[in-house]
């Protein structure tokens, strides 16, 4: 299946970092319960009998930038390993106990959460919370399984050593973030996995899965006061208080620098990007404004233009803003033949440099609110989809009738503002890495390179 | 190649009659309201008013297995101009409507179907059907839009293929494994028929295929199925049909496969050897009854998920494999592939895996599957059809695949009752029959280490 748009897909190194920006549906507003089960564990919830199904996403504080600074990777093998087995069950069985009731439940680790997702048809709800609970409280890690776990994540390093946007992605993080945790490999690396011991990951659950800094979001056909005794039964037994090591903020590195990255492919990757914008920031929604006009999604951004419709160069070009605890990036990608690397990295310069000068129009200003307002229901029109975007609002430390305010938000973005905010983020400069054929060789016309062979 | 996600998961039901595992959780919605017009567009309407919003999605009863010789990449290629506008909607109108209404909207090519979707706020529906319909037969095409587009699918084609060794050895063994059937093209085309596609080669296969009685509406979402054919009618409705499109598409078949074959791609690039089968078998619309079903089940069983037998062999039993799994692409007009893909660790040899993937294919087809595993992946496979539910856009894919690959929409809302009646004795017939080895091509992916010769550019 070939899709027609650019499909927003970066490098692995980088989706760990993501935060994906929602809207808000009318009817989800309105129906967002504070959530207090009677052991005082708290989620927002929704509660919708329309599918006989629950779906729950939550997450710890702590994620990949818990690793110890020389292993870089136990979080995410944690997030691997903490379903392979629990309590009196082996990885077997747990499974097997998981699939008869096609319960579906899995973990991840991003650059500051430990995260989890938990998905059921209803009647199955007392089996799944409970098997979520055993994972929690009592991850095995059996030796077989480490070391089978282990083999895959490692098998994943080493494609990504060949793969141009898993290189470009890993580059890119060293150049903005250096020896700061947000600047090593979430997925860790081929010198660090093998070294990592069951004690590391014993230490990590022991140091971030912890009350205190747990927000879970539900959405589905349950009543209030059941949710609340499975919430109770499943977190109300973990420690009080997580002990994490601070991570420090900090602003990435200065624009503009360039790097690349050899590697003999037909199409070269460029990633580019600089300091983005915190959540927090009062101008953060000015910002996003102007981010979607540059290089948002939808089959009509400047770089969309310029870059794709125009001179046909590419045919995934985006860039977006990324927020974390302790920083934030606005990154782009994008990937064209390699000969046409320059006019392409011109190309994308020349947009950003202008929207920089000049701000966005008026026009324009309008058009990207408009799509900001409208799009909000889309992004959560199915229950997981609704849980995430609950979720993501509270590690974001929105209140949980933002999503009644937040079309107010969007509306008081001034022309004034944009040009503003657009001057700040993007009048720098830009961080570039280039992954592929030589520039030299690959700027040379056919007629340069040596011939081989006579046809 | 569609997912294999999605191929497998294919025709799912919205609706479920109560058997024991499923009993508490049997699913009240309505069957889909569909209708046909009088010039032959088949309409879908999936309900589902949770949240404001509505799908559109329009499927044409035409993929890449319906070019001409020699035009391959024609169908998604036309896919891309389809966005360079009408008479009526210059070039960027449509697209900047949906974005200026905070829609979303794409399109997508299969060997058998393509199809344009939008989502929208529901209100915007009417304008989004005027839109569609419009360019259903008004498309204007001019070289200054066409040739940069070329570019672009060029490039996709880097992206999905040139840059990525497991998309070329697929498409090698996809060419070796159909002897004559066009599926042995792939979807995106040659690179060098590709270059070559032009502004009249897409006008004459636009004119040839796109036409209201060859497509299949799909709306789901926030919309009473009552009011949509009045605004159906205002739109589509006007479009005229095309007679000479036959009513079925009539393909070169495969003779009986008699040879196992093998095909073996060295890459430079390749970190992690991988070998994959594919065996030609029915699909849901060619099978004979009861088999496609018993297929989804035998591949849920070998190949998806921790318990799968492929993984428990290969991964966890004995440490011979980082990954296995297996996958049928049911969803296909013509006859498909059962799939199985393992990625060996380093320093195993493929005869090694390909042993005990022989051996767990001759224990399915010599001794009956465990009830309890049956059981198992039944359920797991009835669940997806309540969890599709949760989801407008999948429950549209699934009817619009469905009903462009030559089922019915009661086809598609049965399936969880076929699954459910699949028999221990099916799957073993199914695997005994279909898993025979002159129907496959094996593939093996491999690192080139050959010092590199100079590339010839051009």
């Amino acid at each position: 299946m070939t899709y027609h748009s650019t499909v927003a897909r970066f490098a692995g190194a980088l989706i760990a970092s993501l935060t994906i920006s929602f809207a808000t549906p009318s009817l989800a507003a309105t129906k967002i319960q504070h959530l207090i089960s009677p052991g005082g564990i708290e989620a927002w919830f929704v509660q919708d009998a329309t599918v006989p199904l629950i779906a729950m996403e939550y997450a710890f504080g702590g994620g990949a930038a818990q690793d110890p600074a020389d292993k870089p990777g136990v979080a995410n093998m944690v997030a691997s390993l903490i379903d392979e087995g629990s309590g009196d069950l082996d990885s077997k069985t747990f499974h097997e106990r998981l699939d008869r009731r096609a319960i579906e439940l899995s973990f991840s680790a991003t650059r500051d959460y430990f995260r989890g997702s938990l998905r059921m048809l209803k009647d199955n709800k007392d089996e799944a919370f409970d098997l979520l609970h055993m994972a929690l409280t009592s991850p095995h890690f059996d030796p077989t399984d480490v070391e089978r776990i282990r083999s895959q994540i490692i098998s994943g390093l080493h494609r990504d050593t060949t793969n141009p946007n898993a290189l470009a992605g890993r580059k890119f993080l060293e150049i903005a973030y250096g020896d700061h945790p947000y600047g090593r490999q979430a997925s860790g690396t081929l010198e660090s996995v093998p070294t990592i011991t069951v004690a590391d990951m014993k230490d990590y659950v022991r140091r971030v899965i912890a009350k205190d800094t747990l927000k879970i979001a539900v959405v589905g056909d349950v009543d209030p006061a059941t949710l609340g005794k499975l919430l109770d039964q499943t977190f109300g037994g973990l420690p009080a208080k997580a002990s994490l090591t601070p991570v420090p903020d900090i602003v990435a590195a200065k624009p503009p620098q360039r790097a690349f990255v050899p590697l003999d492919v037909p199409q070269t990757v460029i990633s580019f990007g600089g300091p983005g914008i915190m959540r927090h920031d009062p101008n953060f929604m000015a910002a996003y404004v102007v981010n979607h006009i540059i290089g948002g999604g939808g089959l009509s951004s400047r770089l969309y233009h310029e870059v794709r419709e125009k001179r046909g160069l590419a045919y995934s070009v985006y860039q977006t803003l990324l927020w974390m605890d302790h920083s934030a990036l606005f990154i782009g990608n994008t990937g064209t033949r390699a000969d046409r690397a320059g006019e392409t990295l011109d190309a994308v310069e020349k947009e950003i440099r202008r929207m920089a000068e000049e701000g966005p129009t008026q026009q324009e200003l309008d058009e990207a609110k408009s799509y900001l307002k409208g799009s909000q229901m889309l992004q959560l029109d199915t229950s997981s989809k609704l849980a995430s975007g609950l979720l993501q609002y509270q590690l974001d430390r929105l209140p949980i009738d933002y999503l009644e305010k937040r079309n107010a938000i969007v509306d008081a973005v001034t022309l004034a503002d944009a040009k503003a905010i657009a001057k700040r983020l993007w009048g720098q400069g830009l961080l570039t890495v280039i992954v592929g054929r030589a520039p030299q060789a690959a700027a040379e016309p056919a007629a340069a390179t040596p011939p081989t062979k006579a046809d | 190649m569609p997912p294999h996600r999605f191929a497998a998961a294919l025709v799912v039901a919205l609706v479920l009659s109560t058997t024991s595992a499923f009993a508490q959780s049997t699913v009240t919605s309505e069957p889909p309201a569909t209708f046909t017009l009088p010039n032959g567009l088949q309409v879908v309407v999936i309900e589902d008013h949770r949240t404001p919003v509505v799908t559109q999605m329009v499927w044409y009863k035409v993929g890449s297995a319906d070019e001409t010789p020699g035009k391959s990449g024609l169908a998604h290629f036309l896919e891309h101009l389809m966005f360079k506008g009408t008479a009526k909607h210059p070039v960027g109108e449509f697209s900047q409507t949906v974005l200026k209404i905070g829609g979303n909207e794409n399109a997508f090519t299969s060997t058998d179907y393509t199809g344009y979707f939008q989502r929208v706020p529901r209100e915007q529906l009417p304008k989004m059907m005027e839109f569609e319909a419009d360019r259903m037969t008004g498309l204007i095409l001019k070289d200054e839009n066409v040739l940069p587009e070329r570019d672009v699918v060029l490039e996709e084609y880097n992206m999905r293929v040139a840059n990525n060794p497991e998309a070329r050895l697929s498409e090698q063994i996809m060419a070796a494994l159909y002897l004559n059937h066009p599926y042995g093209r792939p979807v995106i085309g040659w690179h060098h028929e590709i270059e070559i596609l032009d502004r009249e080669d897409a006008l004459v296969f636009y004119r040839r295929f796109y036409a209201p009685n060859n497509a299949v509406l799909v709306i789901a979402g926030d919309v009473d199925a009552k009011e949509i054919r009045p605004l159906v009618e205002e739109t589509f409705g006007k479009v005229a049909s095309q007679p000479s499109i036959p009513v079925r598409r009539i393909r070169p078949q495969e003779p009986e496969p008699v040879a196992p074959r093998t095909v073996t791609l060295a890459d430079p690039h390749v970190e992690q050897p991988t070998v994959k089968r594919y065996y030609l078998t029915p699909s849901a619309a060619t099978a004979a009854p009861g088999e496609s079903a018993a297929l989804d089940v035998l591949a849920q069983l070998m190949g998806n998920g921790s318990n799968s037998y492929l993984y428990r062999a290969l991964v966890v039993d004995r440490p011979l494999a980082v990954a296995a799994g297996a996958a049928y692409q049911g969803t296909s007009l013509d006859p498909t592939q059962f799939s199985i893909s393992v990625a060996p660790r380093p320093g195993v040899e493929f005869s090694t895996v390909e042993q005990v993937v022989d051996s767990v294919i001759a224990d399915i087809t010599q001794n009956p599957v465990r009830a309890e595993d049956l059981e198992r992946v039944k359920t797991q496979l009835i669940a997806e059809a309540i969890y599709a539910q949760d989801n407008q856009a999948v429950m549209a894919r699934w009817y619009g695949g469905g009903l462009t690959t030559g089922l019915s929409v009661e086809d598609i809302r049965s399936w969880p009752d076929r699954i459910r009646a699949v028999t221990a004795d099916q799957v073993r017939a199914a695997a005994q029959k279909w898993l025979d080895k002159k129907r496959s091509v094996t593939g093996y992916l491999i690192k080139d280490t050959a010092p590199k010769r100079e590339e010839k550019r051009s």
